[in-house]
C-alpha cells in the first residue's frame, strides 16, 4: 500500500513488518520519530513487542544484547553522540554474534555541537564488526529494515546490522513509499531461530573470556562471517525482488559508469543529485558516471574495482574526515584500487559536514577538478576560509 | 519540476500544508513524484519557519532546499520581504495571506475564510488558494490527502477550507 512517509516513519513501518520482540531505545534528534512511531505501534497493539524505555544509549544497546542473548529478534536506533556512547556495546554485540538491527540517523559529532546530518558518526565505528548499509531514499530505508534481519540472522553470518539514514535529508523528508503487506513480509522473513541463546535445557557458556591462545580464532571467525554477508546480501535481494518486485544491486549501485572517464564514488542521499549532474554533464559530451556505495561493511573491494577499471580518474565525495589522514571512505576506496592494480588518480572531496548543503555547483566542480587533477584531499566550499 | 516554498510561523502548519500538497500530488499515480520537507532544525512556536514541496513527473533526486521557487506561499504577511522576489523562477508567483493588494504579490485574504470556518490556522486555506491560483493539484486530490493525513474530527472543516479558497480565487 502506498503511503506518504518520512524516512524515519518508513523505517518504523519496515521494523513493524519484521516483528521484533524487543525494542530498546533512547531518543535523539534526528532519530526520535522512529522510536516514537514504534512506541505508538506497541501501545496501540499493532506491534506485539516489548518496548523498553531506557535511560541512555549505552543501556539501549546493552538491553538489546541481553534480549538477543535470550533468543529473540531485537531492534534499537540512535544517532551521533548516542552512537558514540554505544561504542562499547557495539563490539559486545558483534563479538557475541548477536544479529541486532539498529537504525542510525547519520548526524554530525561534537564539538562544535550540531544536530544536522553528516556521516562522521557511523564511519568512525566501521571497525566494530557490524554490517553497515547506507540508504538513499525512504523506500530503500524501509526495504533495508526487512532485508537487514534476513542477512544478519543467516546462521553463517550472525552479525549485527546498522542501517544508516542521512539525518534530516532522509529521516525528515516525506515521499511516497510502498509499504508491503504483512503476509508478504512474513513470507520473506522467517522467524528468528538460534542456538546462540540462553537455554535451560541446554546450558552453555556465553559472552565469555578468551585469552591469547584462542582470542584470535574468534576474531578470524568474525571477519569470515562478515565476508559471508556478501552472498547473504545477494540472496536476500533476489528473494526480496521475487516477493516484492523491487530490485537492489548489492554492495554498490553504478550509474553510467561503463564508458566513463571520470567516476564519482559516494554514499547516501547525495548520490541522487550526483546522478542528476552526471546526466547534465553527459548531455554536454562529458563522459562521467557515479558509483553509490550501499554497503561500507562488508566493503565492496572487487565491485568498486570492476566499476572504475576503465576510468581515467575517480573522485570520492563523503560527509566525513579522518583528521590527519583523509576521508575514511576514500581510504577504503583507494585500498580497493590498489588491490586490483588500478593506478588511476583518486581525489577526495569532503563536503556536507554539520549538514552544510552540497549544491549542484559543488558537484559540477568536483567532476571538473577530477578531470583536471587537484589536491588529494579537498574540503569543498572552503574558498577564503583557509 | 515545480517547487513551492512555504513561509509561516511555528504553529501555523506551514509544513502540514507542504506535506498535504506533496501527498495529494504523489497520489495522482505512476508519473507523479513529490518530496515534502521542513527547514531542518529546532522548532519554536512563533518563529519563522520554511517548508518545501517539490513536484515532478519523474523521481526527484535533488533533496536540497529550493533556491528558485515557482510559488512562494506566505501564511503570515509580516514574513514578506522584497528580497523574496530573487528566489522566484521567471513567471513565479508569491501568494500572501493579506488584505493588502500590492504589485509584487497575489493578495489572498486567508484569515477571513479561516475566521468564517472557525479554523485556528490558515494553512489549508492557503493550500486551497495555491490550488486555485496554480492548478498544480486539484481539489479532489487535496481532499483525499486531507482524509489520509488529518485527524477525523478536523477533516470536514479543512476540506471546506480548500473548497472555499478555490471558489474565492475564481470569483
Amino acid at each position: 500500500m502506498k503511503q506518504y512517509l518520512s524516512g524515519d516513519e518508513a523505517f518504523a513501518a519496515g521494523i513493524r513488518l519484521a516483528r521484533p520482540e524487543v525494542i530498546s531505545a533512547y531518543p535523539i534528534t534526528p532519530q526520535t520519530i522512529v522510536v516514537e512511531r514504534l512506541s505508538d505501534m506497541v501501545e496501540d497493539g499493532s506491534l506485539d513487542a516489548e518496548f523498553i524505555h531506557v535511560e541512555s544509549e549505552h543501556s539501549a544497546l546493552s538491553c538489546a544484547i541481553g534480549a538477543s542473548a535470550a533468543g529473540v529478534r531485537t531492534f534499537t536506533a540512535t544517532s551521533s553522540q548516542g552512537l558514540l556512547y554505544m561504542a562499547e556495546g557495539l563490539v559486545y554485540a558483534s563479538g557475541g554474534r548477536f544479529p541486532i538491527v539498529m537504525m542510525n540517523a547519520n548526524r554530525s559529532t561534537a564539538l562544535p555541537w550540531n544536530i544536522y546530518g553528516d556521516q562522521r558518526d557511523s564511519l568512525a565505528l566501521l571497525d566494530t564488526g557490524w554490517i553497515q548499509a547506507y540508504a538513499q531514499d525512504a523506500q530503500e530505508a524501509l526495504d533495508l529494515a526487512l532485508m537487514s534481519y534476513y542477512i544478519a540472522e543467516k546462521e553463517d553470518v550472525s552479525t549485527p546490522f546498522m542501517v544508516n539514514l542521512d539525518g534530516f535529508i532522509l529521516t525528515h523528508t516525506y515521499e511516497e513509499v510502498d509499504v508491503p503487506e504483512q503476509a508478504d513480509a512474513d513470507a520473506f522473513l522467517p522467524r528468528y531461530e538460534t542456538e546462540n541463546c540462553f537455554d535451560l535445557e541446554h546450558p552453555k557458556n556465553m559472552a565469555f573470556s578468551a585469552g591469547p591462545d584462542t582470542n584470535y580464532i574468534f576474531k578470524y571467525k568474525e571477519h569470515a562471517a562478515l565476508l559471508r554477508a556478501v552472498p547473504a546480501i545477494y540472496e536476500a535481494e533476489a528473494r526480496f525482488a521475487k516477493i516484492f518486485g523491487r530490485r537492489y544491486t548489492g554492495l554498490i549501485e553504478t550509474y553510467r559508469t561503463e564508458d566513463a572517464d571520470q567516476i564519482l564514488i559516494t554514499l547516501g542521499t547525495i548520490a541522487g543529485l550526483s546522478r542528476e549532474i552526471a546526466d547534465e554533464l553527459r548531455a554536454q559530451g562529458k563522459k562521467v558516471g557515479v558509483v553509490r556505495i550501499r554497503y561500507m561493511r562488508p566493503f565492496p573491494t572487487q565491485e568498486i574495482a570492476d566499476a572504475v577499471k576503465g576510468a581515467k580518474a575517480v573522485a570520492v565525495l563523503e560527509k566525513d574526515i579522518s583528521f590527519g589522514a583523509a576521508g575514511t571512505v576514500f581510504t577504503n576506496v583507494t585500498s580497493a584500487l590498489q588491490a586490483a592494480g588500478i593506478g588511476i588518480p583518486a581525489y577526495n572531496f569532503i563536503g556536507g559536514l554539520g549538514g552544510r548543503n552540497i549544491s549542484h555547483k559543488d558537484i559540477e566542480q568536483i567532476f571538473a577538478l577530477t578531470e583536471r587533477g587537484t589536491e588529494r584531499v579537498t574540503f569543498i566550499g572552503l574558498e577564503g576560509e583557509r | 519540476m515545480k517547487e513551492i516554498l512555504w513561509l509561516g510561523r511555528g504553529g501555523q502548519g506551514a509544513f502540514t500544508a507542504a506535506k498535504l500538497l506533496g501527498a495529494a500530488y504523489a497520489a495522482k499515480g505512476e508519473v507523479a513524484y513529490s518530496l515534502a520537507f521542513p527547514s531542518f532544525g529546532p522548532e519554536r512556536r512563533g518563529a519563522p519557519v520554511r517548508a518545501f514541496t517539490k513536484l515532478d513527473s519523474k523521481p526527484i533526486l535533488d533533496r536540497s532546499e529550493t533556491v528558485l521557487a515557482d510559488y512562494i506561499v506566505i501564511l503570515d504577511e509580516t514574513l514578506y520581504a522584497p528580497s523574496l522576489q530573487d528566489g522566484l523562477k521567471q513567471g513565479g508567483k508569491i501568494i500572501v495571506n493579506t488584505k493588502k493588494e500590492g504589485p509584487d504579490w497575489t493578495a489572498f485574504d486567508g484569515d477571513a475564510i479561516a475566521k468564517e470556518l472557525r479554523l485556528p490556522v490558515v494553512n489549508t486555506v492557503m493550500l486551497g488558494a495555491l490550488s486555485g491560483v496554480s492548478d498544480v493539484v486539484g481539489i479532489k486530490d487535496l481532499e483525499a490527502a486531507i482524509d489520509a493525513h488529518l485527524a477525523p474530527r478536523i477533516r470536514e472543516k479543512n476540506r471546506l477550507a480548500i473548497a472555499r479558497a478555490i471558489e474565492e480565487v475564481r470569483r
